[in-house]
């Protein structure tokens, strides 16, 4: 018995994992709320209305994407080429600390907006660069240096926010001092409770998508994601491709720590990420790595997550049913694309 | 320096060091045995966790401290084969699949601890595993007090080690493991199923993995918290490498690993630790293992097929 790929998959048969993910989350979804004593019905009725069913709830739903876009995106690229970023955490919060550096008074005027985001593109490559280098220089498994490095910048950040970074008017809350209003993202409404975060996410999914498919260094980081081997055989730079891959993932994370601190929170804390890093390779994987498809599956988590939370206060199932939703969406969902792609054929 | 000298002297260094390496040998070797069959199981953090909630739970629901650990492998199991189902049979990313699981496993912890405890401010106790003296061994001086005063459970990690050992290197069952991770061709011409025995490897490897996590709630500690793994699991992934993907090396790895991990916690309570921020203190850990995975690159010894499916019939 083995597995042979279908040839040619009908539409039928493309279309199908993401709804057959949908359904097993459903119905996970369900059976929780049951083990839980509540309604199942009622219980998903609320976790859709507290992540789609207000104006309030819409924006919240947004907010929340946005970081998502970003690591989706890092992870995205990364694991295109088959580089296994799995540091997506410690390079936002590279981007939010050097956000916080340049922004609270270095630099004014309206230059100083672009500035903290290009340094902190700078910050999150510069985080992956070390991990990368190791890989193709001595082989180094970057999957665990990558996770590692999510520790050390943990308590990095928590030791700056205890120490140079600590805002001396945040009545002995470790917090940094808040940004100027020249390094604000501006709101894209007044009013509203959304800002030019979310706009230049999708901006920034679609410089992905043309880069990935219109470019040679697209191409050159989809050969090497696919056959390594091939690909070094082809005459490709294959590890300057890694490198490249790894500038521009890194750089993506670092954006979601720069649009977290600019557009929504003000300042640094050491819960400026309830884990977005880690959310992104969710996020990536249910877009089956593609960058415009990040665009509603970081828009899905985000609203399992803020609906879960509001139907947590109503309803009295633990918010935790979030995880584990995402953890069934990301495994029903690899395990759709085989059986969808794949036949079984017995010898 | 006095103080540094002073601290290698002690005895209660010593034993520290091999209480906090008893939970990293656990999970090492479950990973080592995984990785010898040829699956990466980065599933480790997460079944960690489930492995400490599980056994805790089950102590703190009445049964016995031994029903706890046995409950805390099967947990562990169970979440192995789901592993082992979706990475052998089916062939699917291992460092996906692997994160999944470390989600999903994280995550039914945290759902049920909330769900069993609703309203619980601080963690509910259990009474955890005694140390128990070795009677003769533990009269000699420092190494008695260091190695034969430990708790039960981490004689157990030490004879764990020996057992994978006996059985890679002296049974036909580890010889046809060994052979899964490096010539999978070679085990299905023996007429040996490559998938039951990658399954059977990640299904075990994960169980220590779990009773690794229940470590920490049954003899470390007394009670179960969020974050309380803090990327053990990791750091263990490093130690495999570090340790060649040999037992013994790898139970040397985590008793160095955990010494230094005692060293840290002492310093921070000698002048050193004034002078320096406590969380340099609490990286060393992760840097360590860093330069761990550095200082094995070249002389890696990873087992050829380690992250790669097979296919039978497939060339």
């Amino acid at each position: 018995m083995r597995l042979e790929p279908i040839p040619h998959p009908s539409t039928l048969r493309r279309t199908a994992p993401p709804l057959i993910a949908l359904a097993a989350t459903l119905a996970t979804a369900m059976a929780l709320a049951a083990i839980a004593g509540a309604n199942p019905l009622a219980t998903i009725g609320q976790i859709l209305t507290g992540a789609f069913g207000s104006k309030l709830a819409v924006l919240e739903t947004l907010n929340r994407a946005t970081p998502l876009i970003f690591t989706g995106l890092a992870i995205a690229t990364a694991f295109r080429a088959k580089l296994w970023n799995i540091g997506a955490e410690a390079q936002l919060y590279a981007g939010a600390i050097v956000t916080v550096l340049l922004g609270t008074g270095a630099i004014t005027g309206p230059a100083a907006l672009p500035i903290a985001a290009l340094a902190a593109i700078a910050a999150g490559a510069l985080m992956l660069l070390g991990p990368v280098l190791l890989k193709t220089r001595l082989g180094v498994d970057e999957v665990v240096t990558t996770l590692l490095l999510n520790f050390i910048m943990a308590l990095f950040v928590s030791y700056l926010l205890e120490g140079p970074l600590k805002d001396p008017m945040g009545m002995g809350w470790p917090k940094s001092p808040a940004l100027i209003t020249d390094a604000r993202l501006p709101r894209i409404v007044d009013g509203l409770r959304l800002h030019w975060g979310f706009l230049i996410a999708l901006i920034a999914a679609a410089g992905v998508w043309v880069i990935q498919t219109r470019t040679t260094l697209g191409f050159e980081m989809r050969a090497t994601g696919a056959n390594l081997t091939a690909a070094r055989f082809a005459g490709m730079p294959v590890n300057r491709v890694l490198l490249k891959t790894a500038l521009l993932s890194g750089g993506l994370a670092a954006l979601a720590g720069w649009s977290e601190v600019s557009g929504l929170k003000g300042h640094l804390s050491a819960d400026l990420s309830p884990g977005f890093g880690y959310t992104g390779i969710i996020v990536a994987m249910l877009a089956l790595l593609h960058p415009i498809a990040v665009i509603p599956s970081a828009l899905f988590v985000a609203g399992i997550f803020v609906g879960s939370d509001a139907m947590s206060r109503a309803a009295g199932v633990p918010t935790y049913i979030a995880d584990m939703l995402l953890a069934t969406a990301l495994l029903t969902m690899v395990t759709a694309i085989l059986l969808t792609r794949f036949r079984v054929v017995r010898q | 320096m006095t103080e540094i000298l002073e601290i290698f002297l002690s005895a209660s260094f010593w034993a520290a060091a091999i209480r906090i390496a008893s939970p990293l040998i656990f999970a090492t070797i479950g990973e080592l045995i995984c990785e010898r069959a040829g699956v990466l199981n980065l599933g480790i953090e997460g079944i960690m966790v489930i492995g400490a909630f599980t056994g805790w739970f089950a102590v703190y629901s009445g049964l016995p401290l031994w029903w706890g650990v046995a409950a805390a492998f099967g947990a562990g199991a169970m979440f192995g084969l789901l592993h082992g189902t979706l990475t052998v049979p089916f062939g699917l990313s291992q460092h996906v699949v692997g994160l999944g699981i470390t989600l999903l496993a994280t995550a039914t912890a945290s759902f049920t601890y909330r769900l069993a405890l609703p309203q619980v401010t601080s963690p509910p106790r259990i009474t955890p595993f005694e140390p128990t003296a070795i009677p003769g061994l533990s009269n000699i001086p420092v190494i008695g007090q260091a190695l034969f005063t430990q708790t039960p459970l981490t004689y157990a990690a030490f004879c764990t080690v020996a057992l994978t050992a006996f059985v890679l290197y002296r049974t036909p069952l580890g010889l046809a493991l060994r052979a899964a991770g490096e010539n999978p061709a070679a085990v299905a011409a023996q007429g040996l199923s490559v998938t039951a025995i990658r399954i059977g490897a990640v299904v075990t490897g994960s169980g220590l993995m779990a009773v690794g996590g229940a470590f920490l709630t049954l003899s470390a500690f007394d009670s179960f918290f969020f974050e309380m793994v803090n990327g053990r699991g990791w750091i263990c992934i490093a130690l495999v490498v570090f340790g060649a993907w040999r037992p013994g090396k790898a139970l040397l790895g985590a008793l160095l690993f955990a010494a230094f991990d005692a060293l840290q916690i002492r310093l921070q309570q000698t002048p050193i630790g004034t002078l320096v921020p406590y969380q340099v203190f609490l990286m060393l850990p992760y840097l360590l293992s860093i330069a761990a995975l550095i200082l094995m690159s070249r002389r890696a010894t990873v087992p050829a097929a380690l992250m790669q499916p097979y296919n039978k019939g497939e060339r």
